[in-house]
C-alpha cells in the first residue's frame, strides 16, 4: 500500500516537474483529460504517433540540409509538420525551437538553420526520453494495483 | 206663276193701255228669256249640280213662257193666221212643259229640303270635328310640353336645379305669374319656402303642415285649386290693390331611401311631400284649364321621381367618399400594424442574437472559472454569478419564447426520441434540488408507454421541467410524484374541457402526465389567472419572488400547439395541488431511427452535455494533431472520420457529416477546399458546417474566411471544454467565429 502511494507521489512530482521546466505544456494535460475508460491509451499512442513523425521529419531535415542547393521551401514545410505536431502534443520546448527555425529558414539563414536543427534535435531526444519515463513511471503504478490520476 | 191674262185682242181698247202692256209684255219677255240665260250661266260655272234636268224644264218653261209673252205683241193688232197659229202653239208648248215641270217638282222639292238638313248636319259636324282638333292640339301641345319639361328635370342630378328647373319651365310654359315650392322641414312638423320662380332668395316663410287646405292637397293626388288668400299662396308682400290669380296647388311626394325597396313600392302612408303652388296672372282673366291640370300633375311625379334619383346619388356618393376614407385609413393603419410588426421582429431578431452572445459568454467563462482554482469565498461568488446568469438566460429564452409563440410563429419541431430517457433526465435535473428541500420524489412511468416516440423533446422537456419545478418551488415539505401514461377516452371526463376527447390511433397517442405535490395550494379561484402570463399568485409572490410568471403561460401554449391541454386542480390553500397535462405525440416503431437529443438551451459545464453521434469529419494532413483533434473530439462522444489531404476529405465528406473540421495551418489549401465542399453541396440545404482550425495568429482575418463560404474558426490550441463549448454554439448558431 505504502509503496503504491509513493510511486504515486513520485509520478505525481515527476509529472509536475515536467511542467514546471517547460518540457510540456497544458496541451499535454488536455490530452491526459482525453484519456477515459473508452480510449485508455490514448496519451501514449498520440505520443508514440509523435515520436515516429519526428524522427522521421528529423530526418528529411538532415537530408535537405546535408545538400549542396538547400532547398528551403521544402525545409520550411518540414518544420512546419514538426512545429504542429510538438505543438498538438504540448512539447513547448521543441514548439519554440521549430518557430525560429521557421524564420531561419525564411531568412534563408543556412548556419541558422543548421544550428537550429541541432536544438531541435537535441530538445527532441530530451523531451522524448522524459516522456518514456513518464510511461514506464505509469506503468509501475498500475502494475501494482494503484491507479493513475488525472 | 202669273196668269197669263191673254184674252182675245178683239175688243178696241186704249191705245194707252196697249202700249203698257205691249211694254211690260216686252220686259216680261225680256226677263223670260234671261233668267235661263243666267240659270245656264250659273249652272256651267257650278260642277256639281245634280238637278240639271230640272233646270232645262224649268228653263225650257220660261222661254216658252217668255216666247209667248212676245208673239202676244203681235196680237195686239189684227194678225195673220200663221200668227195665230204660233202663238197656239207656243201656249201649247208653254202648257205642257209647265204640267211637267209642275209635277217634277213635287220629287224635286222634299230632296232639296234634305239637302238642307244634311248641310247643316254637316256643319255642325265640322264645328264639333273642328273643337275636337283643338282639344287634341293642346293635349299633344301638352305632352310637349311634360317631354320638353321631364327632359329637363331628369337631366341633371342635382337636387337644387331639378327643383329650380322645373319652376322655370313650369313658369315658362303655362305662363305663370308665379310657382313656388314649400319643402318639409327637418321636424316634419312645418312647410318651408325653398324655391320661388321671380324671387331669388325667398325669405323662409314656415306655415304649419296641418293646414286645412294643405291636407286637402296633399290627400289627392290631382292638382286642386285653393284659394289665393290661403297662406301658402301669399308669395310675394303686397301692397294695396294687388289681387293675386287663380291658384293651384300639387303635392310633390318625396321618396325616401330609406322606404325603397326595389321590387316594392314604397308604401304610400310613409311617405312625406313637398306642396308647390302656382299662380296664374292676376290680370290675364285666364283660369286653369284641365289640360293645364293635368300637365302640373304629371310634372309633379316626374318632380319626385327626378328627385329621388337625386337623393339615391347623392347616398352613394356619400358612401363611396366613406368608404375610400375609411379605405384610406385601413390602409393607414395596415401600414403602421406591418412597421410595428417588422419592428417587433426586427428587435425580436437582434435581441435573440445580442442578448444570448454575452449571456453565453458570461455562462461559459464563469463554469470555466468555476473549475479553476478558487478560495471558498471566490468560489461563492462564481457560483452565485453562475446561478444568476442562468436564471437570467431562461428569463430571456422565456420572453423570446412566449413572443414568438404568440406571433404564431413558433412550430413544434418533429423527432423521435426516447420517452423514458426524458422523464428519466427530468428526474436527474430534479433530484438534487427536491433533495435539498427535503422532498422525495416519485415516478410512475405507466408500462404500456411506448419507448420511442415522435414530437418535440425538447419543449416537451421544457413543459415537464416547468411542472414539476413549480411543484418543487412550491411545496416546503412532503412528497411529489409524477406519473406518467397513456390517455384513455374512456376513463377520460372532464368538463372543464367538453369538447376534448384524447382518442389514440396508429399513429399517434395521447400522453398524460400528472404531478402532484403536497405544498401549499392554490385558491380554486385563482387557478384560471395561473395561466396568464406574469400574473403571479399573491399569496405566493411574498414568499417566492423568484421566477417570472412566464412558465406557466409558456407551457399552455407548448401544450395547445401539441394538441392538448393542461389544467390544475386544487383543494385549497395548504392542500397541495395537482398539475395534468395531455399532449399528443407520434408513435414510432423504428427505435433505431434515433436522432441526438438536442441540447438544452442554458450553456454551462454540465456534465450532461454530449454530442453522441455527432458525425463529424477531421482533416488535418499532421498526423500527430490529427490524432489529438480526432481523440478531443471521441472524447466528447462525436463520431470521427479522419482525413489527411483534401482530396481524401472530399471524396469522404457526405451529408452525414454535420462538422467538418479542417486544419488550416497549410496556408490557402483549405480556402480551395471550403469552396469545394460548397460546391459539392451546393443544392442541398443541410450541408455539413465548416470550421477551420489554426494555430496561425497573424494574417487570419474573419472576412477571408467568411468569403471561402467557412462557417467557423477555432485557434488552436483547443481544450476540452473549448471544444465542448465551441461544439454546442456551432450546432446551436450554425456560426462561430472566435476573435484573434
Amino acid at each position: 500500500m505504502d509503496g503504491i502511494v509513493q510511486l504515486q507521489r513520485q509520478l505525481v512530482d515527476y509529472n509536475a516537474s515536467l511542467f514546471h521546466e517547460g518540457f510540456l505544456d497544458d496541451q499535454f494535460n488536455q490530452l491526459q483529460q482525453l484519456q477515459d475508460e473508452s480510449n485508455p491509451d490514448f496519451v501514449v499512442e498520440v505520443v508514440t504517433l509523435f515520436f515516429e513523425d519526428a524522427d522521421r521529419l528529423l530526418n528529411e531535415l538532415t537530408k535537405a540540409l546535408g545538400q549542396p542547393s538547400i532547398d528551403f521551401k521544402r525545409l520550411d514545410a518540414h518544420v512546419h509538420q514538426l512545429k504542429g505536431s510538438s505543438s498538438s502534443i504540448g512539447a513547448q520546448r521543441v514548439h519554440r525551437v521549430c518557430i525560429s527555425f521557421r524564420n531561419s529558414c525564411e531568412e534563408q539563414n543556412v548556419e541558422g538553420c543548421l544550428k537550429n536543427l541541432q536544438q531541435v534535435k537535441h530538445e527532441y531526444s530530451l523531451v522524448k526520453s522524459k516522456l518514456e519515463t513518464l510511461f514506464r513511471m505509469e506503468q509501475q503504478v498500475l502494475a501494482a494495483g494503484g491507479s493513475v490520476s488525472r | 206663276m202669273e196668269s197669263c191674262n191673254c184674252i182675245d185682242p178683239q175688243v178696241p181698247a186704249d191705245d194707252l193701255l196697249m202700249k203698257y202692256q205691249y211694254i211690260s209684255d216686252f220686259f216680261i219677255a225680256l226677263a223670260y228669256f234671261s233668267i235661263p240665260l243666267e240659270l245656264i250661266y250659273f249652272v256651267k260655272k257650278s260642277a256639281v249640280f245634280p238637278y240639271r234636268w230640272v233646270l232645262v224644264q224649268f228653263g225650257a218653261f220660261i222661254v216658252l213662257c217668255g216666247a209667248t209673252h212676245l208673239i202676244n205683241l203681235w196680237t195686239f193688232r189684227i194678225h195673220s193666221r200663221t200668227v195665230a197659229v204660233v202663238m197656239t202653239t207656243a201656249k201649247v208648248l208653254t202648257a205642257v212643259v209647265s204640267c211637267a215641270t209642275a209635277l217634277m217638282l213635287v220629287h224635286i222639292i222634299p230632296d232639296l229640303l234634305s239637302v238642307k238638313t244634311r248641310e247643316l248636319f254637316l256643319k255642325n259636324k265640322a264645328a264639333e270635328l273642328d273643337r275636337e282638333m283643338g282639344l287634341i292640339r293642346t293635349q299633344e301641345e301638352t305632352g310637349r310640353h311634360v317631354r320638353m319639361l321631364t327632359h329637363e328635370i331628369r337631366s341633371t342630378l342635382d337636387r337644387h336645379t331639378i327643383l329650380k328647373t322645373t319652376l322655370v319651365e313650369l313658369g315658362r310654359t303655362l305662363a305663370l305669374e308665379e310657382c313656388a315650392l314649400w319643402m318639409p322641414t327637418r321636424t316634419g312638423l312645418e312647410l318651408q319656402l325653398s324655391y320661388t320662380l321671380r324671387q331669388q332668395n325667398p325669405v323662409g316663410y314656415t306655415v304649419p303642415i296641418h293646414l286645412p287646405v294643405i291636407n286637402q292637397v296633399f290627400s289627392s293626388n290631382r292638382a286642386v285649386k285653393i284659394s289665393p288668400n290661403c297662406p301658402v299662396a301669399r308669395l310675394r308682400p303686397y301692397a294695396g290693390q294687388y289681387m293675386p290669380g287663380p291658384v293651384v296647388a300639387v303635392r310633390v311626394p318625396l321618396l325616401h331611401l330609406s322606404n325603397f325597396q326595389i321590387y316594392d313600392w314604397p308604401e304610400v302612408s310613409t311617405r312625406s311631400y313637398a306642396l308647390m303652388v302656382l299662380m296664374l296672372p292676376s290680370d290675364s282673366a285666364r283660369q286653369w284649364h284641365v289640360h293645364e291640370l293635368e300637365l302640373v300633375e304629371v310634372v309633379a311625379d316626374q318632380v319626385a321621381v327626378a328627385l329621388s334619383h337625386a337623393a339615391i346619388l347623392e347616398e352613394s356618393m356619400r358612401a363611396r367618399d366613406q368608404l375610400m376614407e375609411q379605405n384610406v385609413a385601413l390602409d393607414l393603419a395596415r401600414r403602421e400594424a406591418e412597421t410595428a410588426i417588422r419592428a417587433r421582429n426586427d428587435f425580436l431578431a437582434v435581441m435573440n442574437h445580442e442578448m444570448r452572445t454575452p449571456m453565453h459568454a458570461v455562462i461559459a467563462l464563469s463554469s470555466l472559472l468555476q473549475e479553476t482554482d478558487l478560495t471558498a469565498e471566490q468560489r461563492l461568488m462564481v457560483e452565485t454569478i453562475l446561478k444568476s446568469s442562468n436564471l437570467l438566460a431562461t428569463l430571456i429564452n422565456d420572453v423570446l419564447d412566449l413572443s414568438r409563440l404568440e406571433d404564431g410563429s413558433l412550430q413544434l419541431e418533429t423527432a423521435t426520441f426516447n420517452l423514458h430517457s426524458l422523464f428519466r433526465e427530468v428526474l436527474n435535473l430534479i433530484r438534487p434540488v427536491a433533495s435539498v428541500k427535503k422532498l422525495s420524489l416519485t415516478s410512475h412511468l405507466a408500462s404500456d408507454l411506448p419507448m420511442h416516440v415522435i414530437g418535440d423533446e425538447k419543449r416537451l422537456m421544457q413543459t415537464i421541467l416547468n411542472v414539476v419545478g413549480n411543484a418543487v418551488k412550491f411545496s416546503k415539505k412532503g412528497c411529489i410524484s409524477i406519473t406518467a401514461s397513456i390517455a384513455k377516452p374512456e376513463s377520460f371526463r372532464d368538463a372543464r374541457i367538453p369538447d376534448f376527447l384524447p382518442v389514440p390511433n396508429d399513429s399517434h397517442f395521447y400522453l398524460q402526465v400528472q404531478v402532484e405535490d403536497s405544498g401549499s395550494g392554490i385558491n380554486p379561484q385563482d387557478i384560471p389567472k395561473l395561466f396568464t402570463k406574469f400574473a403571479q399568485n399573491q399569496s405566493l409572490i411574498t414568499r417566492n419572488p423568484a421566477g417570472s410568471g412566464l412558465g406557466l403561460a409558456i407551457c399552455r401554449r407548448f401544450v395547445n400547439l401539441m394538441e392538448g391541454h393542461i389544467w390544475i386542480e386544487s383543494e385549497g390553500i395548504g392542500k397541495g395541488c395537482t398539475v395534468t397535462f395531455i399532449v399528443k405525440l407520434g408513435i414510432t416503431d423504428r427505435s433505431n431511427d434515433f436522432k441526438p437529443p438536442s441540447l438544452p438551451k442554458v450553456l454551462g459545464n454540465h456534465g450532461s452535455t454530449n454530442f453522441t453521434r455527432l458525425k463529424v469529419l477531421v482533416m488535418d494532413d499532421n498526423g500527430v494533431s490529427r490524432s489529438v483533434t480526432k481523440g478531443l473530439l471521441m472524447h466528447l462522444g462525436c463520431d470521427v472520420t479522419t482525413a489527411s489531404s483534401s482530396d481524401e476529405c472530399l471524396r469522404v465528406v457526405s451529408l452525414e457529416h454535420e462538422v467538418v473540421f479542417m486544419d488550416v495551418c497549410t496556408g490557402l489549401d483549405g480556402y480551395e477546399l471550403a469552396v469545394r465542399i460548397h460546391e459539392k453541396f451546393l443544392k442541398h440545404q443541410d450541408r455539413p458546417l465548416i470550421v477551420a482550425l489554426t494555430g496561425n495568429t497573424k494574417k487570419v482575418t474573419k472576412e477571408n474566411y467568411m468569403r471561402v463560404g467557412m462557417d467557423g474558426l477555432i485557434l488552436k490550441p483547443v481544450s476540452v471544454d473549448k471544444m465542448r463549448g465551441v461544439l454546442s454554439e456551432l450546432l446551436e448558431r450554425r456560426v462561430l467565429f472566435e476573435t484573434v
